[in-house]
């Protein structure tokens, strides 16, 4: 998994968060998947090890270091057999904190990014409503500028660490947008928890990523500081769409690198397991599926490398991104639906870890953009 | 203070050691090579006595082939502040007393105040480097070290080892070597910026040459290696309970020898 795009200093970094995920994650998982959250002592450690803000600006207390680094970290806490964790964490490392390093103040940055690389600011991505998720131009929340103020009405679904977190990348409407520009009228703000007015709604039950936490969040005449603007204001909509391509490739990484755990285990089980006097790993039916499963998993990752690799040069990846995502994603549940398969009845039991990554994998082709829109977007640039 | 580390680089733990076509080696395609978990408590120990006193070098070095340069720069990345690997085919059969001659040579050049090693390698668990350095060298040596504790001018260290039931301690005048055992702490992860950080530092190429080394056979040699022969499968014992109970006892004692 190490050769190609990365580098001795990369695979240092993965051996570093290996050993940690296998010494101070793994070990946890099932109870913090029974809790329904992660222990804030969790985030701290995470932060006091750097594994927070691998390339954040060093003047900050980050690491400096590039987006491959961010693609390991995402690679190894999916190896931890949550879903959830892997997923709580990289939302704050790479599904909303980069805006603030993005389109960020100095001063917005000095106030914010110590914390969220040391972990004491959990960080959530609120985008998604009740009423509209794909079509983002479709947003309802509204900021009215009152004084010194944006102040926020709306409400905002399935927000991810949105139970428990402490800094909330809203996006809502400032301004109308047109019939022809749909889009405009958008901005982003950074909002704290505790701030009048907003509230966590509800913390929702779901199928799987049961670790992370999912939030409804209201906001009534809630009062932001027009300092907490983040970018220009009605340029929102562009502002995502630029981070949306970080957060796709990393769907597709956590989705691939849990995919590819679900194999080794899958793998192990087969060579322990006898039926008809031998064990199943000798049945060439069961031997051929592993191989087309390991193939498929092999061309995604390239797919995802290619990909990550054009991001990580700065260099326009929007249909390599979305070809990745939607592959990868699909593949990573295929991959799951026949782990769960060869396992035979013990596949359906929770205590073996394929029967978790067969539900927290169903969320990878829904969130980030479902595998309809990345078509859409595939098609637009191609007829 | 300076203090030296001695590592070396050994195949991880889960790694399946299979024999080689040369039985006297093992086959070396595809294992991940780690530094051995006893020294990574050493290095972890040195580090944390420079932090402590604000100041001094903490130097790893290890003998070994090129791959060894990996183990180095891990520590490197730790925090050691600069490395030394003795890398010659000359030491390439080396047994313990050759390896231990060689960084008796690298000791003396640097001359540092401590010495630090794991308790054994956990790769042919021999144990012996740290005790044959000691004599060579003339210093005072503690294994099994769980505590220490270095007196303000550098005059001794404090030492507690692990004997059965508690622990053993001593006052080691410095220089001395002591081997890290379990428990004497948590070494670090590297981080990131100790990673980048550790492209910087220098790891010094030493070739027996540069010692003055005169090639010497070792005087151990491995004849061959054999694996362990497979675990016969279990055996469930049918019948009622008195008489199973009975067979139990009978097989315990006469044919496992357990009781
Ligand atoms: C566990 C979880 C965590 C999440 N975390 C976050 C978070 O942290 N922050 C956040 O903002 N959001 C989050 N989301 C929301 C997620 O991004 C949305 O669910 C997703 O964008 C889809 O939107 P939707 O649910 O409104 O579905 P809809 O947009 O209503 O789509 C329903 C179905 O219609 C299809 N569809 C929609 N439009 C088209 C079209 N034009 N052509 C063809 N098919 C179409 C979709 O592909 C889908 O299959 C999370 C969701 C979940 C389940
Ligand atoms: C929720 C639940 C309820 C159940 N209820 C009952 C019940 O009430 N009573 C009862 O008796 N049982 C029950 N079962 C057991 C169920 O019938 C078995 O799980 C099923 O028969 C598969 O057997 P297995 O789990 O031992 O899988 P295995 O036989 O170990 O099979 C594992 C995998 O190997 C494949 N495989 C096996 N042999 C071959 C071969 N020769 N060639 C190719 N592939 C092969 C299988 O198709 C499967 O994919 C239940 C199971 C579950 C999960």
């Amino acid at each position: 998994m190490t050769a190609g795009i990365f580098s001795d200093e990369h695979a240092m970094l993965r051996k570093s968060i290996r050993v940690f995920v296998e010494k101070e994650v793994a070990p946890h998982v099932r109870a913090w998947e029974d809790a329904g959250q992660i222990p804030r002592t969790f985030w701290r450690r995470l932060g006091a090890l750097g594994f927070l803000g691998l390339e954040f600006p060093t003047e900050y207390g980050g690491g400096g270091g590039d987006f491959l680094s961010s693609v390991v970290l995402g690679e190894e806490m999916a190896r931890c057999r949550s879903g959830g964790v892997a997923f709580s964490v990289l939302v704050h490392t790479d599904m909303s904190s980069p805006w603030l390093t993005r389109f960020g103040t100095d001063a917005q940055k000095r106030k914010y990014l110590p914390r969220i690389i040391s972990g004491e600011s959990v960080c959530a991505l609120a985008i998604t409503e009740p009423g509209t998720g794909s079509d983002m131009a479709a947003l309802a929340t509204r900021a009215e500028r009152r004084s010194d103020d944006y102040v926020l009405t709306g409400s905002k679904m399935f927000i991810t660490n949105g139970v428990y977190g402490d800094l909330y990348f809203v996006a809502a409407r400032t301004g109308p947008g047109s019939p022809e520009r749909r889009h405009d009228g958008l901005s982003m703000f950074l909002v704290e928890r505790g701030l009048p007015g907003f509230t966590v709604s509800r913390k929702l039950d779901k199928m799987g990523m049961r670790a992370s936490d999912t939030a409804e969040l209201a906001f009534v005449e809630c009062p932001v500081p027009a300092a907490n603007l983040l970018g220009t204001e009605g340029r929102g909509f562009q502002q995502l769409a630029e981070g949306l391509q970080r957060e796709r490739l990393m769907a597709a990484v956590l989705a691939l690198s849990g995919a590819a755990q679900a194999l080794e285990d899958t793998i192990a089980y087969l060579r322990e397991r006898t039926a008809f006097g031998e064990p199943l790993a000798a049945r060439q039916a069961l031997r051929h599926r592993v191989a087309d499963l390991a193939t498929e998993l092999e061309a995604a990752r390239q797919l995802v490398y290619r990909a990550a690799t054009l991001y990580a040069a700065g260099e326009e990846c929007v249909t390599e991104v979305s070809m990745a995502k939607l592959f990868a994603t699909e593949v990573a549940n295929h991959v799951a639906y026949d782990a769960v398969q060869m396992h035979g009845g013990y596949g359906y039991m929770r205590e073996f870890p394929v029967e978790g990554f067969f539900r927290d994998v169903r969320l990878w082709t829904i969130a980030s953009g479902t595998s309809e829109v990345m078509r859409e977007i595939i098609t637009k640039r191609l007829l | 203070m300076r203090i030296l580390v001695a590592v070396k680089q050994v195949p991880d733990t889960a790694t399946q050691v299979k024999v080689s076509a040369d039985p006297r080696v093992i086959d070396t395609t595809g294992i991940t090579w780690i530094i051995s978990p006893y020294d990574e408590f050493a290095v972890e120990e040195a580090l944390r006595i420079k932090e402590k006193r604000g100041q001094g070098e903490v130097v790893a070095v290890s003998l070994g082939p090129e791959r060894v340069k990996e183990a180095l720069r891990a520590c490197l990345a730790m925090g050691c502040d600069r490395a030394i690997h003795l890398n010659d085919p000359a030491w390439s059969d080396a047994d313990t007393l050759v390896t231990a001659k060689a960084l008796a040579a690298v000791v003396r050049q640097e001359a540092p105040q401590l010495l630090l090693c794991g308790r054994q390698a956990i790769d042919d668990d021999m144990g012996a480097v740290a005790a044959q350095l000691a004599e060579l060298l003339g210093w005072p040596c503690a294994y099994w070290v769980m505590e220490e504790a270095i007196d303000a001018d550098t005059k001794t260290v404090r030492a507690a080892r692990q004997v059965e039931g508690g622990l053993e301690v001593f006052d080691l005048p410095l220089p001395a070597v002591l081997t890290a055992q379990k428990g004497l702490n948590e070494p670090r992860y590297p981080t990131l910026r100790g990673i980048m950080g550790a492209k910087k530092k220098e790891i010094r190429d030493v070739k027996a040459a540069d010692l003055g080394w005169a090639p010497e056979p070792p005087q151990l040699s491995v004849v061959t290696l054999e694996a362990l022969p497979p675990r016969p499968p279990g055996r469930i014992i049918q019948g009622d309970v008195p008489t199973a109970v009975k067979e139990l006892v009978r097989s315990l004692r006469e044919e496992a020898k357990a009781i």
